[in-house]
């Protein structure tokens, strides 16, 4: 049964220290700001975070950095024009970072969803990100063992979610947010506007409501500072 | 559809094709560049432009080219840059900048855009890079510099997924180092995926046969031997001992 609340202090609720924590979002296209900031007042720490991204300027993943809560990130791609958080922190020594190819990123946590044990892929063959990793020449070619990524959690942003959990989502704002979603225990969405049961086109929900957990109804909440 | 670089349909590397030298003038500004890249894609191929100079390549395709542009982060059909009241947060393309969608355009998640790339269903990519080797290895993510923050994006699933690599790129670094080189230095992206190289002075293809110089431009074969350590072959047959 998901939940939808108005409340993103009741959306996050119970997210224990040390969690590994999925967040979404390319940019800030489709990042779960509120979600975010209710986290940071929620307090859980020592958190390793899983995202495309390590923060843009001072909101969302970037002021959950600045918090002190994270201990380790996993991403593609932290190094941007505006990624001056994690920057320093990363300069400073204070935060562990895993760099992972965007695909295999991706890959990962859809296993983890999909219940694959791991897969041979073809990225990083023969670069550093593969040092150490067992590989495989397949039908000739050369592969790299990859691992799962399973979240404790997941905060994604969708557009619209029904109060079953059916999500749809808008343009490329989706980017993450239907994998993250099948890869956590626990995944809670931030939508803009809820619908009643049955006004979503079946055939166009993206992620049914099977991986969905809890929904935060932006167009209700009282989102305070 | 798909699209096939091979000799038969492409006039770059038909049998009768010459290596041409463009020595009455100089060097390649960057659009020129991004033109002749352009210039190269084959109509009604799909498309994946790398953040920063390759970005550019977009605005010299020609109309009715039939080009279709992939992003990663999750659409094809791709449109120009957003302006103005165009400008949606939820639309934005790999360099997170806005950009506007086209007739027929679609949306789909990380992992299904990766698997359009790593799965061989990208004609051709175009990249930028610090080094590329002679046998086609490809540095573009890191400098290896002790202080640098890494970051590796899409770039290593696209340099071994998209059917062919092209790479743009100045051929020699401020100080006058090469970056089309025996062995890349720098840490690598991927293993013998680039197929074209196109720099400022030149356009190399690239393959088992090693390195072949197509066209120059502000130099010749000759000057650019005796500037690359590696060893050049022209087209139609020629071989210089670089």
């Amino acid at each position: 049964m998901t939940l939808v609340t108005a409340d993103p202090g009741a959306a996050v609720a119970g997210i224990a220290d040390g969690s590994t924590v999925l967040i979404g979002g390319f940019g800030m296209a489709g990042m779960p700001v509120t979600l975010i900031d209710a986290l940071i007042r929620q307090g859980a720490t020592d958190l390793t975070v899983v995202s495309n991204n390590a923060g843009n300027g001072d909101t969302g993943l970037a002021a959950l950095l600045a918090a002190g809560r994270v201990r380790k990130m996993i991403c593609s791609f932290p190094r941007q024009s505006d990624s001056w958080v994690f920057d320093s922190l990363y300069r400073e020594g204070r935060i562990e970072l895993e760099l992972v190819p965007q695909g295999n990123l991706a890959e990962r946590m859809r296993a983890a969803g999909a219940g694959i044990g791991a897969f041979y892929s073809p990225t990083g063959v023969g670069t550093p990100l593969a040092e150490g990793k067992e590989t495989r020449t397949i039908d000739g070619r050369d592969h790299v063992l990859e691992y799962p990524i399973k979240g404790d959690v997941a905060l994604i942003r969708a557009h619209v979610g029904d109060r079953m959990g059916n999500l749809v989502y808008r343009k490329t704002a989706r980017n993450f947010g239907p994998v993250m979603a099948t890869a956590a225990t626990t995944t809670i969405a931030e939508v803009h506007r809820v619908v009643e049961v049955g006004e979503l086109d079946p055939e166009t929900v993206v992620t049914p409501c099977v991986y969905v957990d809890r929904i935060l109804d932006l167009s209700a909440a009282e989102v305070s500072a | 559809m798909t699209v096939s670089l091979n000799p038969d349909t492409n006039p770059d590397v038909h049998p009768d094709a010459r290596t041409v030298e463009h020595t009455g003038r100089g060097p390649l500004d960057r659009d020129e560049l991004a033109a002749l890249v352009a210039r190269d894609i084959p109509p009604g191929s799909f498309v994946n432009l790398g953040i920063g100079q390759p970005t550019t390549v977009a605005d010299h395709l020609p109309a009715g080219s039939g080009v279709i542009l992939h992003t990663e982060n999750g659409m094809l059909g791709m449109g120009p840059a957003a302006h103005g009241d165009e400008i949606d947060p939820d639309l934005t393309n790999a360099g997170k900048m806005p950009v506007t969608e086209l007739p027929g355009a679609s949306y789909f998640h990380h992992a299904d855009s990766f698997a359009m790339m790593r799965g061989g269903h990208l004609d051709v990519c175009v990249l930028g890079a610090y080094q590329v080797s002679e046998r086609g290895d490809l540095a573009n993510w890191h400098t290896g510099a002790p202080d640098a923050i890494p970051a590796v994006g899409g770039a290593m699933d696209l340099a071994i997924g998209a059917k062919n690599v092209f790479v743009m790129m100045t051929l020699f670094a401020r100080d006058g180092t090469p970056k089309l080189v025996p062995e890349c230095t720098y840490p690598l992206t991927g293993l013998a995926c680039v197929s074209r190289l196109y720099t400022d002075r030149a356009i190399f293809h690239l393959g088992p046969d090693g390195v072949t110089v197509a066209e120059t431009y502000g130099t010749t074969v000759e000057e650019l031997a005796s500037r690359l350590d590696v060893t050049l072959r022209t087209l139609g047959g020629r071989e210089d001992a670089g």
